[in-house]
């Protein structure tokens, strides 16, 4: 075959296509990064329309996310939910996005009503729909109603034409139908970068993990390249509304495509950035040679690379899945861009992997990545250390339209049921289920991609098969809710939060649900100790999803921001919001849209639409406090063998926190002191941040809040007025008072001291410690986003405010190390350190569990179903088959 | 490769140079536009810039947008170039050039024009081995 000649039929596949509705539009150039219209589709009356974006909506929500929420809030109502007819899935960019001077700034935004918590979802992506569809004269568009036929969406952004087509030839998987519309929407080879198309996959069919695959011409290997608006299950209600596509072409793109008004500016701010990324980041985070898979080892040495689903923090084993392993994988080893002009290039990618699995078995694909969190889920997490097998991984998940952090912790979470005797071959649908078995992890997707067996359950995610496992196999549900690594029903993404308090927070605080948009404080608080009273930890909470959200405002993505830091960096004041970056966005926002804005105003301006969202999850009947929890094992050991892995930390922290005496207590009694301790902390964490972010104690913003920060729409306010108490507690109401660190109740001086040292020992970590402790150094992580909610079971929370107080009255005053100015840590990565052996063969035995854990075995092979009487009794033990 | 070999010893800060490579291609008579750039040093000699033909840009830009001719010179495809000026980044000599508002950068394609027109030899257009 030469370079011309298709693989498929795309003329056979292009006949097919019935078109069932056709709408031209004036095409109208980009104004100061706006369009100022949107795109609304609606797929059950094939209606299109361009709808104005009013002033105020424009004023209040910026664009983005922003644009988003609105759309969808005025298009759902309480009780809609996520296969509701009426739910949407708005996809926006923002008045930044597009631009090619600045790196980072092709990101699409994507929300809708998520099936796995109920909330809004958002998912911030790479690839070039988004920046299209904004030259093609759009800032958002809004997808409603159900198809009962599979459909494509095509925009033409330079014809002025939208088409929804019946579209029956084309492949479900990602990897196969991007390959034949980006063929078949360009005239020629040249054309194909101009072509994007959006795509799910038949896993998001049957699952509700599923993800939406944005693409992009890769010029170099003649092959779409495939970006994941991961989170929340886009991909399922894509697929549910049977849009098996959508495709954008636009050709013309400019550094002047956005009309700025200040292109100078706008040139040089971007240059800067472009030669601070090329000749520092060798040096720091290895972005453009290894991506975001070079905190592999950072974690592992550190302690916070999750293993066995989320029990300890490091493994001998994950050298195999070290940053230096996936560098020697990765092909061409030219800059690799999700967008243009960005330097940052982390994208990275192996060519001609032969996979030894399911449908495409035999074939050489290309496959994306892996990143960090797809190394984590997928690798540590299951205990998976095959490289191969986690590069298999990434690519079915990617190609089948399933989340990797999403599949990775679920997979965690039921080897660690399989070998707790929950689950066993039968109710797995004959797979043996144990630790680092990758075969049996990939029949599972398999399963979930043909819709049968044990698939059906697992992609569900673990919240659902939290109630699964207790209504069918007697389950002990406190057990599940502790080992269940999910928030709000979303699956948490890969760092271990047990030892700090922040990161806790900064998971479980959020408007979504456990990911790593909204916060990563881990090396702040933990590690540098840099945020060690509540206030501070409060502070931290509240600037750094807001400064996050405000990427999804512009359509940017957040790696140049910290991933690469001015080489000066430390000197300045809190070096871990990287001013001189912070400057620059201040700076590109003005050169485009004209309006001069503040480093404060920026924060403002995502405030708003934080809060927004804050209040949609009230409006869809969550968004309180009692789903701002995290599950057990992401604040300490749930099991004995979890404690004893780190007994000497544990034991410590309860003689300097708690003022016990661990000598002669077991270790049940323990776990116990601890857990009413580390409860109570994360009570009054609650506490500080709620009031920081000027919402209730039971986590509703206030009125005065709201109009203090000009998000007081007529309907936000009815809204939170009724689940506010008549006499509302004034928070901070008042504009000054937010500049005011808010104190926590009590314990002023009360700290999450124990853990200012990484969990690693010995000499490294007193020096890395030091060194760490530069904000934004390459140390630095991603982020977690949204608070976990749960649905149908609430959390109930083991101490109550009240206790929390007095026990954190007891907590001895904090002493700060030395914040900032601390070297950056070591640039090259250090070798892995053999594991403490305490964590490897202890028997699980968890508080209150229903049976025995059982060993982990390393079988690798598929087995057949053994009877489910060889697992350990259950109570009411049916031998259930899906 | 062909590229354009600087004698800077020879050099005696005429601008000559200059003058000719902005009037040529960009039909005026400006420094900032010259894909050569001849700058003073504090001792009375003087340095010069241009592109080596190193290739680095070629690797470098996401749109596949600067391209190798033939006889080794680099040269930017302006259709396809989208502004990102990842390449004036990347440019280790920099002499991958870029001017205020302009759009598509520019460089040194070793035609030699220059070096005609130079009245001390201080500029030749030459080859090298890849």
């Amino acid at each position: 075959m030469n370079d011309n000649e298709s693989k498929y039929d795309i003329e056979k596949i292009r006949k097919a296509h019935k078109v069932l509705k056709e709408f031209t539009y004036e095409l109208k150039p980009v104004v100061k990064g706006y369009n100022d219209r949107t795109l609304y589709i609606n797929l059950a009356t094939l209606e299109i329309t361009i709808k104005p974006v009013p002033a105020e909506m424009k004023k209040k929500f910026i664009g983005g996310k922003g644009y988003d929420l609105k759309l969808l809030w005025d298009a759902v109502g309480g009780d809609t939910r996520w296969d509701s007819p009426e739910n949407e899935i708005c996809i926006a960019t923002g008045p930044i996005a597009g631009n090619t001077n600045y790196p980072g700034s092709g990101k699409s935004l994507v929300t809708t009503i998520s099936p796995q918590t109920g909330i809004p979802i958002d998912s911030n992506v790479g690839g070039h729909f988004g920046p299209y569809l904004k030259f093609s004269g759009f800032d958002a568009m809004e997808i409603q109603g159900k198809s009962d036929r599979d459909v494509l969406i095509y925009i033409d952004g330079n014809q002025g034409q939208v088409q929804i087509m019946e579209a029956p030839l084309e492949a479900t998987d990602s990897h196969v139908v991007a390959e034949q519309l980006h063929e078949m929407f360009a005239a020629n080879e040249r054309e194909k970068q101009h072509v994007s198309v959006v795509s799910a996959g038949r896993g998001s069919e049957h699952a509700w993990i599923g993800c939406l695959n944005f693409s992009y011409w890769d010029k170099r290997r003649k092959l779409p390249r495939l970006k994941q608006a991961g989170r929340g299950g886009i991909g399922t209600v894509f697929r549910n509304k049977k849009i098996k596509a959508m495709v954008v072409k636009y050709s013309g793109l400019t550094g002047k495509s956005n009309n700025p008004v200040d292109l100078e500016t706008l040139q040089k701010t971007g240059l800067k950035l472009h030669k601070e990324i090329i000749t520092l980041d060798d040096k720091q985070c290895q972005m453009r040679t290894i991506g975001t898979a070079h905190l592999v080892e950072i974690m592992n040495d550190y302690d916070l690379l999750p293993t066995k689903n989320f029990r300890f923090g490091s493994h001998p084993e994950a050298k195999n899945l070290a940053s230096w392993v996936w560098k020697a994988m990765f092909t061409q080893n030219v800059p690799d861009g999700c967008w243009f002009g960005c330097t940052m290039s982390c994208a990275h990618g192996i060519d001609n992997f032969e996979l030894r699995t399911g449908p495409y078995k035999g074939h050489k694909v290309l496959v994306d990545g892996p990143e960090y969190e797809t190394v984590g889920g997928c690798g540590s997490n299951p205990a998976i250390f095959d490289p191969k097998a986690v590069v298999e991984i990434n690519f079915y998940c990617d190609t089948y339209g399933l989340d990797t952090i999403s599949f990775g912790t679920l997979t965690g979470f039921i080897m660690d049921c399989y070998e707790n005797g929950i689950l066993n071959q039968e109710r797995c649908g004959g797979l043996e289920m144990t630790w680092g078995n990758w075969e049996a992890a990939l029949e599972m997707m398999h399963q979930i991609a043909r819709g049968e067996k044990f698939g059906l359950i697992a992609g569900k995610g673990i919240k659902f098969m939290q109630e699964y496992f207790v209504k069918e196999y007697g389950a002990d549900a406190q057990f599940l809710k502790d080992i269940g690594m999910h928030g709000k029903g979303l699956e948490q993404s890969e760092y271990q939060s047990k030892e700090s308090l922040a990161q806790q927070g900064g998971y479980y605080l959020t408007n979504k649900g456990p990911q790593h948009d909204e916060a990563w404080l881990i090396f702040m608080d933990m590690v540098n100790n840099q945020i060690p009273t509540f206030e501070k930890k409060a502070e931290a909470l509240h600037y750094f999803p807001m400064f996050r959200t405000w990427f999804g405002l512009m359509g940017l993505c957040k790696l140049p921001w910290n991933d690469v830091e001015p080489a000066d960096n430390a000197k300045y004041p809190e070096p871990n919001k990287v001013p001189e970056h912070v400057q620059n966005y201040v700076d590109i926002y003005g050169a485009i849209t004209g309006e001069k804005i503040t480093k404060e105003e920026l924060i403002r301006q995502s405030e708003r639409v934080y809060n927004f969202q804050r209040v949609f999850n009230l409006k869809m009947g969550h968004g309180k406090r009692v789903e701002d929890h995290p599950p057990y094992r992401a604040m300490g050991p749930v099991t004995v063998e979890e404690y004893e892995s780190r007994a000497e930390r544990y034991d410590k922290a309860l003689q300097e926190k708690q003022n016990i005496d661990p000598a002669g207590k077991s270790t049940e009694e323990k776990i116990k002191l601890l857990r009413q301790y580390r409860e109570a902390q994360y009570e009054s964490l609650i506490d500080a941040v709620f009031k920081r972010r000027g919402w209730s104690s039971d986590g509703v913003p206030t009125v005065e809040h709201l109009k203090a920060i000009g998000m007081d729409l007529p309907d936000v306010l009815a809204l939170v007025k009724q689940h506010l108490p008549k006499t509302q507690e004034p928070v901070i109401a008042k504009e000054d008072a937010r500049n005011q660190p808010a104190k926590a109740k009590k314990p002023k001086k009360t700290s999450a001291k124990s853990i200012k040292k990484p969990a690693k020992k010995g000499k490294r970590s007193a020096k890395s410690t030091k060194t760490a402790a530069r904000p934004g150094s390459k140390k630095r992580a991603r982020v977690l986003q949204k608070p976990k909610r749960a649905k149908g079971v609430t959390l109930k929370a083991k101490v109550k405010p009240a206790a929390a107080k007095s026990k954190a009255k007891k907590a001895k005053p904090v002493k700060q190390t030395k914040p900032g100015k601390t070297s950056r840590l070591a640039k090259k990565p250090k070798p892995i350190k053999k594991s403490k052996p305490v964590r490897k063969a202890k028997p699980t035995k968890k508080s209150g569990l229903i049976k025995k854990a059982k060993p982990a075995k390393k079988i690798k092979t598929i087995k057949k179903s053994k009877p489910a009487g060889k697992a350990k009794p259950v109570k009411k033990a049916k031998s259930k088959k899906k | 490769m062909k590229y354009l070999r600087t004698f800077a010893e020879k050099c005696n800060g005429c601008n000559i140079c200059m003058s000719v490579c902005s009037q040529l291609y960009f039909k005026v008579d400006d420094p900032e536009k010259s894909a050569i750039k001849v700058a003073p040093t504090d001792k009375n000699t003087f340095t010069l810039s241009v592109c080596d033909q190193c290739r680095r840009c070629v690797a470098e830009c996401p749109s596949q947008a600067i391209i190798v001719n033939m006889q080794g010179v680099v040269l930017i495809n302006k259709a396809l170039c989208i502004n990102c000026l990842a390449c004036v980044a990347v440019c280790p000599t920099s002499t991958m050039m870029t001017w205020r508002g302009g759009l598509v950068p520019f460089k040194c394609i070793a035609c030699d024009a220059c070096a005609k027109q130079c009245p001390t030899g201080a500029l030749k257009t030459e080859t090298k081995e890849d």
